[in-house]
C-alpha cells in the first residue's frame, strides 16, 4: 500500500482563455493525502479547487506536474479507469433511470454478476436511509434524497478515494447543516478517503480532519481546522476562515516569536506572535479575532491595551457584539459570550460608552502584510 | 384623471355585467377557447372543411368528362384494392421509411456535433442548416439533378480521378428519389435532435465516466436514450411529408418511380377521377395516422421519457 492515497506533485493547471491567451487556474499545487482522511480544499470561487478535484478525477489533464492515487502515477488516465468516483456539485444524477438504475449503473460497468450488483445496490441505498425509494425517478424526489442518491450512486463502487465538489451546495442552509454531521459520520463508518472540496469555511470546519486553503490557484496553508484557524500563516487565511480584526502597523523590534509592533495613527504598541519571517521596520497586520478580545471600564494590562468608544452593540442571544472605535477610523469587533442570565442593563454595553480593549499577546498574530 | 378613470370603471361595469363576457372570464375552459380561436378558426376553414370535402367526395363517382356525379358508392376503396395500387403504397412506404431512417443515420452526427460545440458556433451552424430554406426547393432539386445526371457533376468528377471508368446511372432511379427525399427532410430530423441532444448535459456524460463508463458505453446507457424524443419527433416530421411527397418522385425518379403522393396528384390533375384520387388521399391518411400512433406508442412516446 503506497504511503499516501492521493498525491499531488508540483500540479499545474492552465486553461486557453478565448482571447487566446492562457490562464493559470491551479499553480504549482503539491498535496498529500493519507488513508481514511477527509481532506477539504477550502477557497473563494475561482481559486483552483475544483479543477484540483477534476485532475484528482481524471476530467482535466494536469499541464505539468503528476497526480498519483495509491502511489500509480496517472498521467493521462481516463477517469473510467481511476480507483475514484465523484460526488457531482448538482448531482448530475440520470433522470431517465430511477434511483436503483442510478445506483446500479457503476456495477454493471464492472459486469458484475446480476445477484451481487442486487446485493449491493440494496445496501448502499439502506447505508443513505434511501431503501423503499429504489423506483423513483431522481425528479421525484427531494434535494436531501438526490444527494443521497449521488452518494450511493459512487460509495457502492468502493472506491479507494471519494471525491465531493461542493455536494451541499445545492441544499436548504438547515438540511445543509444536518447533511454535514451525516456525511461525517458516514465517511467513518466506510472508511474511505473523502476529498472534498467547499467555499464555506465552517463546512470544512466542521467536517475535516485536515484542511488545504487555497486562493488564485495556490495551496496557502494545510493543516487541522485548529491549525487554520488558530495559527493562520498569512493575511488572506486569517482574513477567509473565521472572523478576525485587523491592525496595521510596523515592526518595532523582534524578540524570538515576539514582536513588538507601532500601530499606525494609535502611538502604541502591541506584543504579539510572530507567524513566519518578519524584520524590523517591516509593515505588517495584526490579527485578533473578536471573540478573544477582552472589554473592560479599566486599563487591566500595562500592555496590548487600546482605549475606545462602543459605536455599535448588536445583542445576538448567544453572545453580544460590539463594535469599538479605537481611533483613526479603527474599528474593531468584539464577541462576549452572554455567559449570564439577567435582565440588568448594566450587565451589556451601550453606545458611546468608553471602554478599555484587552489584547493578550498569544492571541495578537503578526502577519506579513 | 379622475374622469378617465370613471369612463374606464363604467366601460368595466357595461362589460363586466354582459354575461358572455363573464362567463369567458370566469372560466379557465372558456379563456383557453378565447386563446385558440384565431387558429381554430383557420384550421376549421382551411382544414377540417376540405377534410369532409374530400371524405364525400371519395365516395362519389366521376363522370365521363372529368365531372363528379352525385352517386354515392365506395367503388373508388375497392379500386384501391388492387395489386397495382398496393404495390405502390407499399413502395411509398418503405421510402418514407427509408428516408426517415437514413435522416437519423445522417443527421444524428451532424446534431450531435452542433450540441455539443461552444455556443456561438452553435447559433452559426444552426443558421446554415436553415440555409437551403431560402431558395425555392424546386430549383434546389434541378441543382441535385444537375450533380446525379450521367455528365453530371459527380459523375465527370469520379471519371476524371479515374474511380471510375462509365458514368454510374443515378437520376431517374429509385437511389435518387432516396437522395433527394433525404436531402430535403434533413433539417427536419436535426432540428428535434439537436434540441434533445442539447439537453444532454455535460456532467451527465463525466458521471458515466467517472463510474466506469467508456465513452461508447455512455453513449448507449445515456446520450442515445435522452435523445429518443428528438429521434421521435423528428422521424415524425420527416415521415408524413416523407409519404405525401411526389416532387422528388417525379423530378429524380423520372416516370419509373410513382409514390402515392405522384399517384394521387395524377387522378387530380391528369386523369381528372377526383373521386378515386379522394379515396386514395383518404388511404394515405389513415395509412400515415396508424403508423405514427404505433410508432410513438413504441417508442414510449406517451412514458414521458424526458420527466
Amino acid at each position: 500500500m503506497a504511503e499516501y492515497v492521493v498525491e499531488m506533485k508540483n500540479v499545474v493547471k492552465k486553461f486557453p482563455t478565448p482571447e487566446g491567451g492562457e490562464v493559470t487556474a491551479v499553480d504549482h499545487v503539491s498535496l498529500q493525502i493519507q488513508h481514511g482522511e477527509f481532506f477539504s480544499l477550502l477557497g473563494p470561487s475561482g481559486c483552483g479547487k475544483t479543477t484540483s478535484l477534476r485532475m484528482i478525477a481524471g476530467f482535466e489533464w494536469p499541464t505539468q506536474g503528476e497526480v498519483l492515487i495509491n502511489g500509480v502515477k496517472m498521467g493521462r488516465t481516463p477517469p473510467y479507469l481511476r480507483p475514484v468516483n465523484t460526488v457531482f456539485q448538482n448531482f448530475a444524477l440520470f433522470q431517465h433511470m430511477t434511483v436503483y438504475q442510478n445506483v446500479a449503473f457503476g456495477l454493471e460497468m464492472e459486469k458484475l454478476p446480476r445477484a451481487e450488483i442486487d446485493r449491493r445496490v440494496k445496501a448502499a441505498l439502506e447505508m443513505v436511509q434511501l431503501a423503499g425509494m429504489d423506483k423513483r425517478k431522481p425528479k421525484q424526489l427531494s434535494g436531501g434524497q438526490q444527494q443521497r442518491v449521488a452518494l450511493a450512486r459512487a460509495l457502492v463502487k468502493r472506491p479507494a478515494v471519494l471525491l465531493l465538489d461542493e455536494p451541499l451546495g445545492a441544499l436548504d442552509l438547515k438540511l445543509r447543516k444536518e447533511m454535514q454531521l451525516e456525511l461525517k459520520a458516514l465517511q467513518m463508518q466506510v472508511g474511505i478517503t473523502f476529498i472534498y472540496v467547499t467555499h464555506d469555511q465552517e463546512e470544512a470546519l466542521t467536517m475535516s480532519d485536515r484542511i488545504a486553503v487555497m486562493d488564485r490557484g495556490k495551496v496557502l496553508q494545510i493543516g487541522t481546522p485548529v491549525e487554520i484557524y488558530e495559527r493562520p500563516n498569512c493575511r488572506f487565511v486569517a482574513d477567509f476562515i473565521g472572523e478576525t480584526n485587523f491592525l496595521h502597523g510596523r515592526v518595532k523590534e523582534l524578540n524570538g516569536d515576539k514582536v513588538v509592533v507601532t500601530i499606525n495613527g494609535l502611538e502604541r504598541e502591541l506584543i504579539g506572535w510572530r507567524q513566519g519571517d518578519l524584520t524590523v521596520g517591516q509593515s505588517v497586520v495584526v490579527s485578533v479575532r473578536p471573540e478573544k478580545i477582552h472589554l473592560a471600564d479599566h486599563q487591566m494590562l500595562n500592555q496590548n491595551c487600546l482605549p475606545g468608544k462602543v459605536t455599535a452593540v448588536a445583542y445576538i442571544g448567544s453572545d453580544t457584539r460590539v463594535n469599538v472605535d479605537v481611533g483613526h477610523g479603527c474599528q474593531i469587533k468584539v464577541w462576549e459570550q452572554n455567559k449570564l442570565s439577567t435582565l440588568d442593563p448594566r450587565a451589556y454595553y451601550s453606545q458611546q460608552q468608553d471602554i478599555w480593549l484587552t489584547l493578550l499577546p498569544e492571541n495578537c498574530l503578526v502577519l506579513a502584510e | 384623471m379622475a374622469s378617465n378613470e370613471t369612463i374606464a370603471n363604467v366601460r368595466e361595469t357595461f362589460w363586466g355585467n354582459l354575461s358572455i363576457v363573464r362567463k369567458v372570464r370566469e372560466n379557465p375552459a372558456m379563456q383557453g377557447l378565447t386563446l385558440m380561436s384565431p387558429s381554430l378558426v383557420y384550421l376549421i376553414i382551411f382544414m377540417i372543411l376540405p377534410m369532409i370535402l374530400v371524405i364525400i367526395l371519395s365516395f362519389l363517382t366521376r363522370g365521363p368528362y372529368g365531372d363528379i356525379v352525385y352517386r354515392v358508392n365506395v367503388e373508388n376503396y375497392i379500386r384501391l384494392v388492387d395489386p397495382l395500387y398496393l404495390r405502390i403504397l407499399g413502395y411509398s412506404l418503405s421510402t418514407a421509411t427509408f428516408t426517415t431512417i437514413l435522416t437519423i443515420l445522417v443527421g444524428y452526427p451532424l446534431a450531435y456535433y452542433i450540441a455539443r460545440v461552444p455556443a456561438r458556433q452553435r447559433s452559426t451552424l444552426l443558421f446554415l442548416i436553415l440555409v437551403p430554406f431560402w431558395t425555392n426547393f424546386i430549383i434546389r432539386i434541378y441543382a441535385w439533378i444537375m450533380i446525379l445526371r450521367t455528365e453530371g457533376f459527380l459523375n465527370s468528377f469520379l471519371i476524371n480521378i479515374g474511380i471510375i471508368q462509365v458514368p454510374l446511372n443515378i437520376l431517374y432511379t429509385p437511389t435518387a428519389v432516396l437522395i433527394g427525399m433525404v436531402y430535403e427532410f434533413l433539417p427536419f430530423m436535426v432540428l428535434p435532435l439537436y434540441t434533445s441532444l442539447e439537453k444532454v448535459e455535460i456532467s451527465q456524460l463525466e458521471a458515466a465516466a467517472d463510474l466506469g463508463a467508456r465513452p461508447w458505453r455512455a453513449f448507449l446507457r445515456i446520450t442515445l436514450p435522452l435523445s429518443v424524443p428528438g429521434m421521435i419527433a423528428g422521424s415524425i416530421l420527416v415521415f408524413i411529408p416523407a409519404m405525401g411527397m411526389f416532387v422528388v418522385p417525379d423530378l429524380m425518379g423520372g416516370a419509373k418511380t410513382i409514390l402515392i403522393g405522384n399517384m394521387i396528384r395524377n387522378q387530380f390533375l391528369v386523369s381528372r377521377d377526383w373521386p378515386f384520387g379522394a379515396a386514395a388521399s383518404m388511404l394515405l391518411l389513415i395509412l400515415t395516422l396508424a403508423f405514427t400512433l404505433v410508432y410513438t406508442r413504441r417508442a414510449g412516446f406517451g412514458e414521458e421519457l424526458l420527466v
